[in-house]
C-alpha cells in the first residue's frame, strides 16, 4: 500500500500527471488562496465602479445596476454547469476519479450562482416589467438549470457506492448540458419577455463603457471565487474518498502535527 | 480500438443523439414557446382565436389616452408594420412609456380591440448614461431643425 502514490503519480504523463488525487491536493491547496484573494479584490473594485462611477441608465435609473451581480451569477451558473459537463465526460471515457471529483465540487457552486441569477432578476423585474416572475423562454430554462444543479447534488448525495453515484451524476450533467445553449439562445430563437443579450462575442456591446467595466471585472471576480471554492472543496471530496489510503492518513497526521 | 476510444464513440454518438431530438422537440413546440405574437402575426391571424394570448411590440407615440374613469388606459401596440389598439384596466408598470416595447395578456375582440388583462414593460438591451440620452436628443433636434 505505501507504493500506491508512487505508481499512480508515476503512470501519468504530461497533465495526466495532476490527475493523481495525491498529486492534486496539495497542489489545490496552494491555487486556492490565490484565486480567493483575487475574487475578493475584483469584488471590492467591481462592486466600486458598479455602485459609484457607472452613470445612472436613460430609462432604468438606478435599478440597473443589478447587472452588475445578476449578468456575472448567470454566466457562471450556465459556465459551470458546461464545465461540470465536460468533467463527466472526460470521467466517463478516460476513467478518472479525480474528474468526477471535480463535478461534484462544482455543482453546490453552480447553483448558488444560479439561484442568484434568479433571485436578482425577479427583483429587478418587479420594477421594471411590473412583475416578479413570467414563464417566457429565457426564465424557465434558468429555472430548470437550478432544478438540474438541485437534481444533480441530490442523487449524488442518495446513492452510497461513489462510483455509481459518479456514473449517475455524470448522466445527469452531460444530458442537462443542452439547457445551456437554450437558455443563452432563448432570446433570440423565441419572444421572450426578457431582453437580449448587451455583451456578445459577435456583436459591439450596447453598454455604456464604464457600466461593461464594473459587469466584467464581476464576471472575473466570479471566474475567481469559483475556481477557490471548487479547489477547496475538490480537496475535501479527496480527503473523503481517500480516506482508507495511506497518503491521506499521513497527510493527515502532518496537519493534526501542525495544529 | 481502444476502450477509451470505444467509450468517447458511444459518449459522442449518444450526444448527437440527443441534441437532434431535442432540436425536434424545440422546433415542434415553436409556437408554445413564443411568450408573445408580433402585431403582424396577429394581422395575419396567425394568433389564437377565443383564448387569451400576448402581444408584443412598442406603444405607439401620441397614442396613450386615459379614461374619465381615471384607471381604463388605451393605446396602441405596434411593430411599425401593423397597429393593435389595446384597451387596459390597472396600474402601469413605471417603465410603460410611449415608443417604448410593451406585452399585453388578453383577448382580441371581434371589434378589432385588444382587451387586456395584464400589462408588463419590456426593456431592450440598450444601457447608457443619462447624459448620452440628453447629447442624443439634442442631435437629433439639431438635425430636424437643419432639415426644415
Amino acid at each position: 500500500m505505501t507504493t500506491d502514490i508512487k505508481d499512480r503519480s508515476g503512470q501519468g504523463k504530461g497533465l495526466f500527471r495532476f490527475s493523481a488525487p495525491p498529486v492534486f491536493y496539495p497542489l489545490a491547496g496552494r491555487l486556492a488562496p490565490w484565486f480567493a484573494g483575487i475574487a475578493g479584490v475584483l469584488t471590492v473594485i467591481g462592486l466600486y465602479i458598479g455602485f459609484f462611477v457607472a452613470p445612472t441608465d436613460f430609462q432604468q435609473g438606478e435599478v440597473y445596476r443589478v447587472i452588475f451581480i445578476h449578468v456575472p451569477a448567470a454566466w457562471m451558473s450556465m459556465f459551470i454547469y458546461l464545465i461540470m459537463a465536460f468533467w463527466a465526460a472526460v470521467g466517463l471515457v478516460m476513467n478518472t476519479r479525480l474528474s468526477f471529483m471535480m463535478t461534484q465540487a462544482l455543482a453546490p457552486t453552480g447553483a448558488i450562482f444560479c439561484f442568484l441569477a434568479l433571485w436578482t432578476g425577479a427583483l429587478w423585474g418587479k420594477p421594471t416589467w411590473g412583475t416578479y416572475w413570467v414563464w417566457d423562454a429565457r426564465l424557465t430554462s434558468q429555472l430548470l438549470l437550478l432544478f438540474l444543479y438541485l437534481g444533480f447534488i441530490a442523487l449524488t448525495s442518495a446513492i452510497e457506492d461513489s462510483r455509481r453515484a459518479d456514473r449517475a451524476g455524470a448522466i445527469i450533467a452531460l444530458v442537462g448540458a443542452i439547457n445551456v445553449p437554450i437558455i443563452y439562445f432563448s432570446v433570440q430563437w423565441w419572444n421572450t419577455l426578457h431582453q437580449g443579450a448587451s455583451v456578445s462575442l459577435t456583436q459591439a456591446p450596447s453598454m455604456a463603457t464604464t457600466m461593461l467595466w464594473g459587469m466584467l471585472v464581476m464576471a472575473l471576480a466570479a471566474w475567481a471565487y469559483t475556481i477557490a471554492v471548487a479547489l477547496w472543496r475538490v480537496r475535501s471530496i479527496i480527503l473523503e474518498r481517500e480516506r482508507h489510503t495511506d497518503w491521506v492518513k499521513a497527510e493527515l497526521d502532518v496537519q493534526e502535527s501542525r495544529a | 480500438m481502444k476502450p477509451r476510444s470505444k467509450r468517447l464513440l458511444l459518449l459522442g454518438s449518444a450526444g448527437a443523439l440527443l441534441i437532434g431530438a431535442v432540436a425536434l422537440v424545440l422546433t415542434a413546440f415553436q409556437q408554445n414557446l413564443v411568450f408573445f405574437h408580433t402585431p403582424s402575426e396577429v394581422a395575419e391571424g396567425k394568433a389564437p382565436q377565443e383564448r387569451a394570448f400576448r402581444i408584443g411590440g412598442l406603444v405607439e407615440e401620441g397614442s396613450i389616452m386615459r379614461e374619465d374613469d381615471g384607471y381604463t388606459v388605451r393605446f396602441a401596440i405596434t411593430d411599425t408594420a401593423h397597429v393593435i389598439p389595446v384597451t387596459y384596466r390597472g396600474s402601469l408598470p413605471a417603465m410603460f412609456q410611449e415608443g417604448k416595447g410593451a406585452v399585453v395578456q388578453g383577448i382580441l375582440g371581434e371589434d378589432g380591440l385588444f382587451r387586456a388583462t395584464e400589462l408588463l414593460a419590456k426593456h431592450d438591451e440598450n444601457y447608457m448614461p443619462v447624459e448620452a440620452q440628453f447629447a442624443l436628443d439634442q442631435a437629433h433636434k439639431a438635425q430636424q431643425t437643419v432639415q426644415y
